[in-house]
C-alpha cells in the first residue's frame, strides 16, 4: 500500500516536474510568472485528444504533435502578450499573462463545452509486477516519458549552443546580448521548450486520469508553479526535484489526511520558503545597491 | 441598484489591495482570503451569536486583520514573487480549511444571512475607508510605505523598520478587505469558500493594476471598470454576452499593452498637467 502510494506520487510528481520546468525556464529568463502556462498544458491535452480520437494516430505520434502544437501556442503567446511589455513594470506582463489564461480557458470552453472527455489512448494498460511492487504499465510509460524528456532537456541545456545561449541569457541579459546572442530568439526558444514540456504533461495526465476538460489546467498549473518555487525558481534541477517532492507529499497526504489534500501542497511550500526563502536549490542573490 | 453596491464593495477591496501592492509595493495574490475571513467571521457572529450588523462587520474586519498579521509576520520576510506565491498558498489553505470545517458549512457554505447591506451603507463605508486611508497616507506611516516601495534598501538605511511597516500595511489592508467581505455576505445573503478563491484575488489585483497602481482613485476606477465590463457586454448585445469571459481576457491583454501603467498613471498625469520646463535646467 505504502509503496503503491509512493509510486502514484512519483508518477504525479513527474508530471508536476514537467509543468514546473516551463515555469522555471521562463522565469529564469524573463522573471515572469507565466500564468498562461496552465492553459498551454490544457491545450496540449486537447491537441493530443484530437490526434488520438479524430485522426486515430498512435499515442506516441499524438504526444509529439501535441508537443509541437504547444510550442507554437507558447511562442505565439510570448510574441503577442509579453514581448510588447518587456520594458514596462513587472506587474504588467503578469496581468497580461492572467488575461491570456482567462482568454484561452474560456475560448476552449466555448469550442469544446465544459464536459470532461475520456482520452481513448488506445494503449493496452496492464498491471506489471516487480517482486512485491505492482504498477500499471501506464504509470511506467508516464515515468519513462518524463525521464526521457528531462534527459533530453538536460542535454539541450548543457551540451548545445542553444542551451548555452539560454543559460547565458538567464544569467545576464545585457551581457549575453553584447556577446552576440539574439535575445528574442532565445526567449522564443525558451517558451517553445517550456510549452512543449507543459503540453506533454497535459497529454500524460489526460491519459492517466482518462479525462480532459477546459478547466483541467488550473490546479496542476498552480501546483507546477508551486513545484518550481519549491525547488528554487529559475533552477532546472530544482523544478524536477520540486515536482517529485510535491507529488510524493501530496499522495502520502492523500492517504493520511485526504480532506486537506490540496492544502498540503501549499503548506509544504510555505514551510520550505520560511526555512529557505529562495527554494531548495535556488541561488541566493545578493542585493546590490 | 445591486450592481452599484457591488461596485462599492469591489472598490473597498481594490483600495485595500492598493495599499499593500500599490503603495507599499508588496505583490499579494491572496487578497480574497481576508475578504473570506471577514465574511465568515461577520456571518457566524450574526447567525450563531446574534451580534448586531455593525458589530459583526467590525469584529469580522478585526478577525481578518488578525489573520493578516499572523500571515504577514512570516511571509513578509520573503521578497517579490516568493511573497506572491506564499500569499497565494495561504489563500488556498484558508479555502481548503473553510471547505472542511463543520461550523462554516463546508462546501455548502452559509445561507440565511439577513440582507442588510445596501448602496447607502456600502457608500458610507467606502468613504470612511478612503478618508482613513488618506489620513494614513499623508502621515509618517504612509510615507514609510511609499519609501519601502521605492527602494527597500534605502528605506532601511533611513531608519525605517521595513518589516514592521510591511506587516502594518498588510494588516490594515486585511482589515479593509474584511469589512468588504462582511458587506458582501450581508448583500448576497449566502457565502461559499469558492466565492473567495484565487480568481477573486486576481480580479482584485486586476482592478488595482488597470486603474493605476499606487492611486486610490485609480483603484476605484479599476473596480468600476472590472465590475461593469461583463454587465456592459451583456447589455450591448446578448450575442456577445456568451463571449464575455473570452473578451474579458482579451481586454486585459490589450489594456496592458496599450496602457501598461493603468488608466490613471504618472505618464497620463504628466499629459494633463502643464509640462515643467526641464530643458532649461540642462542635464
Amino acid at each position: 500500500m505504502f509503496f503503491e502510494q509512493l509510486l502514484n506520487g512519483l508518477t504525479l510528481g513527474s508530471t508536476y516536474s514537467l509543468i514546473a520546468l516551463g515555469y522555471t525556464m521562463v522565469y529564469g529568463i524573463l522573471e515572469l510568472i507565466n500564468f498562461a502556462h496552465s492553459e498551454i498544458y490544457m491545450i496540449g491535452a486537447f491537441i493530443g485528444l484530437i490526434m488520438v480520437s479524430v485522426y486515430k494516430l498512435p499515442f506516441v505520434l499524438a504526444l509529439l504533435i501535441s508537443m509541437a502544437g504547444s510550442c507554437i501556442v507558447g511562442i505565439t503567446i510570448e510574441k503577442i502578450a509579453y514581448k510588447p511589455l518587456r520594458k514596462s513594470s513587472r506587474i504588467a506582463p503578469l496581468i497580461s499573462a492572467i488575461g491570456v489564461s482567462i482568454f484561452l480557458q474560456n475560448a476552449v470552453l466555448m469550442l469544446a463545452g465544459p464536459q470532461a472527455r475520456p482520452f481513448p489512448s488506445g494503449l493496452n494498460v496492464t498491471s506489471l509486477r516487480f517482486g512485491p511492487l505492482r504498477m500499471s504499465s501506464l504509470q511506467l510509460l508516464i515515468l519513462l516519458v518524463s525521464i526521457v524528456l528531462m534527459i533530453v532537456l538536460h542535454f539541450l541545456m548543457q551540451k548545445t549552443k542553444l542551451g548555452q545561449a539560454m543559460r547565458a541569457t538567464a544569467q545576464d541579459k545585457e551581457a549575453a546580448q553584447l556577446m552576440g546572442i539574439k535575445i528574442d530568439q532565445v526567449i522564443s526558444f525558451t517558451f517553445a521548450i517550456g510549452s512543449a514540456l507543459g503540453g506533454a504533461a497535459g497529454v500524460l495526465v489526460g491519459v492517466y486520469f482518462d479525462s480532459v476538460n477546459p478547466t483541467m489546467g488550473f490546479f496542476p498549473g498552480l501546483k507546477g508553479f508551486v513545484a518550481a518555487v519549491l525547488g528554487g525558481i529559475g533552477s532546472i534541477p530544482g523544478a524536477m526535484l520540486g515536482g517529485l517532492i510535491l507529488g510524493l507529499v501530496e499522495m502520502l497526504g492523500a492517504v493520511y489526511m485526504s480532506r486537506y489534500k490540496d492544502a498540503i501542497a501549499f503548506a509544504v511550500l510555505i514551510f520550505i520558503l520560511l526555512l529557505k526563502p529562495t527554494g531548495l536549490l535556488g541561488r541566493r542573490v545578493q542585493e546590490k545597491v | 441598484m445591486q450592481i452599484l453596491t457591488v461596485i462599492m464593495i469591489n472598490s473597498i477591496l481594490a483600495v485595500s489591495l492598493n495599499l499593500v501592492t500599490g503603495y507599499t509595493g508588496q505583490l499579494s495574490l491572496g487578497h480574497a482570503t481576508f475578504m473570506s475571513l471577514g465574511a465568515y467571521a461577520a456571518t457566524l457572529l450574526t447567525l450563531k451569536l446574534d451580534f448586531p450588523f455593525v458589530a459583526s462587520l467590525i469584529l469580522g474586519a478585526i478577525v481578518a486583520a488578525f489573520f493578516g498579521f499572523i500571515i504577514g509576520v512570516p511571509t513578509l520576510r520573503l521578497k517579490g514573487d516568493y511573497l506572491a506565491i506564499a500569499t497565494l498558498g495561504f489563500g488556498e489553505i484558508t479555502k481548503n480549511i473553510l471547505l472542511n470545517l463543520e461550523f462554516t458549512g463546508g462546501p455548502m457554505g452559509l445561507r440565511g444571512i439577513p440582507k442588510v447591506t445596501n448602496i447607502y451603507i456600502a457608500t458610507i463605508v467606502l468613504l470612511l475607508v478612503i478618508f482613513s486611508l488618506n489620513r494614513i497616507m499623508s502621515s509618517r506611516v504612509g510615507k514609510s510605505f511609499i519609501a519601502i516601495r521605492e527602494d527597500e534598501l534605502a528605506a532601511e538605511a533611513m531608519g525605517i523598520n521595513t518589516t514592521k511597516f510591511k506587516i502594518l500595511a498588510f494588516t490594515i489592508g486585511a482589515f479593509y478587505a474584511g469589512i468588504a467581505g462582511g458587506l458582501y455576505a450581508f448583500l448576497f445573503r449566502y457565502i461559499n469558500p469558492k466565492d473567495f478563491g484565487f480568481m477573486k484575488s486576481i480580479e482584485i489585483l486586476c482592478m488595482v493594476v488597470l486603474g493605476g497602481m499606487g492611486n486610490t482613485y485609480g483603484a476605484i476606477l479599476g473596480a468600476l471598470f472590472i465590475t461593469l465590463l461583463p454587465e456592459l457586454l451583456r447589455i450591448v448585445s446578448p450575442a456577445i454576452a456568451q463571449y464575455r469571459m473570452v473578451l474579458y481576457g482579451l481586454l486585459l491583454v490589450i489594456m496592458m499593452i496599450v496602457q501598461p501603467e493603468g488608466i490613471i498613471s504618472g505618464s497620463l498625469l504628466d499629459k494633463i498637467k502643464p509640462k515643467k520646463k526641464m530643458e532649461k535646467g540642462g542635464q
